[in-house]
């Protein structure tokens, strides 16, 4: 609200950029007839008018121009607003296109080949995204307590720095520090990583998992206990140790 | 600027109600104004504690439908002119609560009242939700079992990330640490956590120990706060506890067995 009060004694920072993937539909273009299109994205639209009500959406030009087929971005963006989807990028379109695009405060992505556009012969059904691979793997930092019944995700390393309750949960693709008690469930590299290591400065786990392989309260039977320790995969058997 | 207090601990029969009721009237004989509000609609029981049961006309639910205006629910209580009492009701269930309309009634008692103290009821659904919600400091009654610890520690996750607070990204709610029907006895035998072990699991600021004591329950079957019983150590708890929450810097009691003499100069911790 406050457009214009500037706020001179603030110091601490009111924003931060931070990293995230989404899984956007794309609606890969066959044909260059807006008429046609129009028709056959209404008739999805019909389909699942839910699914589709505001949601982003992003064109991809590259089968269309790959033969030589022109499309008019600026009656494209058009179709798609009126049936109440969100254009929210463009994919392989020339320079032209993205330029055109850019005008009407559409982003250009870069269109990459994906290995499923042979498949896209007469079909307009907008596809998810495949999920690239090439995140940047965060670090993911708790200052707070992980209280029993919180669950807690990271998609690189977790680091928590105080305790783990029992009953919590915290689960991360990567490694997991926990800098405190850890009377909880931990799970690393839950994607398959069986690189992943839990280290900890007091095991008191219920579980402990690493790509899987796990371990219960009970297996664990006072090993370790309130020591250092690392706990690593190898040949598929966790191993604990001290540090 | 008025203080919303929540008395929770996820688990039943520990204290809640009893708590609720010594701090509200504490605080109230202190001289400040204070309302006390009973949460657990269909379970009411804090009319029973305060001695008030006989004198409702309307409650918490007819106030949240307008059926009744709040001045017309509040009920002064008999010891302390400065105290109010907003009951709940017997015959709904708690569903007849929203958050609008607790938000609505918190907003109105603000304008009047120090503090107000909101009973929860037990468990985590919508009526100890709604009466976490709002609160800005919460108390933590916890029994040394560890059922109760464990309840109490998924209720700190429930207040750290489903309030207002948390929601809005605020300065989250000040969290105290209860810890009631204490016996030092039992926990040299072994038999009960110790104040020690239940703040290494909660890692949590302790506001005070309230011992085990036949005072409370003389009290509740009396209907009258077991802090106006200045002799029992109940009592006594509770007022170091307001006194506490208040700023006042006082050493912690009840926490060691009482000792002879002898066992002062040579006892064990």
């Amino acid at each position: 609200m406050s457009t214009d009060s500037q706020q001179k004694t603030t110091h601490s920072a009111v924003l931060e950029f931070k990293s995230s993937t989404f899984s956007v539909p794309v609606l890969v273009l066959a044909s260059n007839d807006v008429m046609t299109i129009e028709q056959q994205l209404q008739d999805k639209v019909n389909l699942a008018p839910e699914f589709f009500k505001n949601s982003p959406l992003v064109f991809d030009l590259q089968e269309l121009n790959k033969h030589d087929l022109d499309i008019d971005v600026t009656e494209l963006t058009k179709i798609i607003r009126k049936l109440g989807l969100l254009p929210i990028g463009i994919r392989g379109g020339d320079a032209q296109q993205n330029q055109q695009a850019l005008k009407l405060g559409i982003p250009v992505h870069s269109g990459h080949t994906t290995a499923a556009s042979a498949e896209t012969q007469k079909q307009q059904t907008p596809e998810p995204e495949p999920k690239s691979q090439t995140v940047a793997a965060t670090t993911t930092l708790i200052t707070h307590p992980v209280r029993s019944g919180q669950r807690i995700y990271a998609s690189g390393d977790l680091v928590i720095l105080a305790q783990v309750s029992a009953g919590a949960e915290i689960l991360a693709e990567g490694n997991i520090h926990v800098y405190g008690s850890l009377r909880g469930r931990a799970l690393a590299g839950v994607q398959g990583n069986t690189e992943a290591r839990i280290f900890c400065s007091d095991l008191q786990a219920e579980l402990i998992s690493i790509a899987g392989n796990y371990k219960v309260s009970e297996d664990l039977n006072g090993v370790a206990l309130n020591q250092h320790v690392q706990i690593y995969l190898q040949n598929h058997t966790l191993v604990i140790e001290d540090m | 600027m008025a203080r919303i207090i929540v008395v929770t601990s996820g688990k039943g029969g520990v204290g809640k109600t009893t708590t609720s009721a010594a701090i509200a009237m504490g605080l109230a004989k202190r001289g400040h104004k204070t309302a006390v509000i009973d949460f657990d609609v269909g379970l009411r029981n804090l009319d029973l504690i305060m001695g008030c049961e006989r004198r409702v006309v309307y409650d918490f639910v007819n106030v949240i439908n307008g059926e009744a205006t709040l001045n017309q629910a509040l009920i002064r209580d008999k010891n302390c002119n400065l105290l109010y009492i907003l009951p709940a009701s017997q015959t709904r269930d708690k569903d007849a609560l929203s958050q609008e309309g607790v938000g609505k009634i918190l907003d109105e008692l603000k304008k009047d009242f120090k503090y107000i103290v909101c009973d929860s009821p037990a468990g985590i659904e919508k009526g100890a939700h709604l009466a976490m919600y709002f609160a800005d400091d919460a108390f933590i009654v916890t029994n040394p079992e560890v059922s109760s610890v464990r309840d109490s520690d998924r209720m700190l996750g429930i207040l750290s990330s489903k309030s207002r607070r948390a929601e809005q990204n605020e300065e989250p709610i000040k969290e105290y640490l209860l810890l009631s029907r204490y016996s030092p006895d039992r926990v040299k035998l072994g038999e009960m956590l110790s104040v020690d072990d239940v703040q290494e699991i909660l890692s949590l600021h302790l506001l005070g120990v309230i011992p085990e004591s036949k005072s409370v329950l003389n009290a509740s079957n009396s209907g009258t706060p077991v802090i106006l019983d200045e002799k029992s150590d109940a009592g006594q708890a509770y007022a170091d506890i307001v006194a506490r929450y208040l700023g006042e810097d006082k050493p912690h009691r009840f926490i060691d067995e009482k000792k002879g003499l002898f066992g002062k100069f040579f006892g064990s911790k």
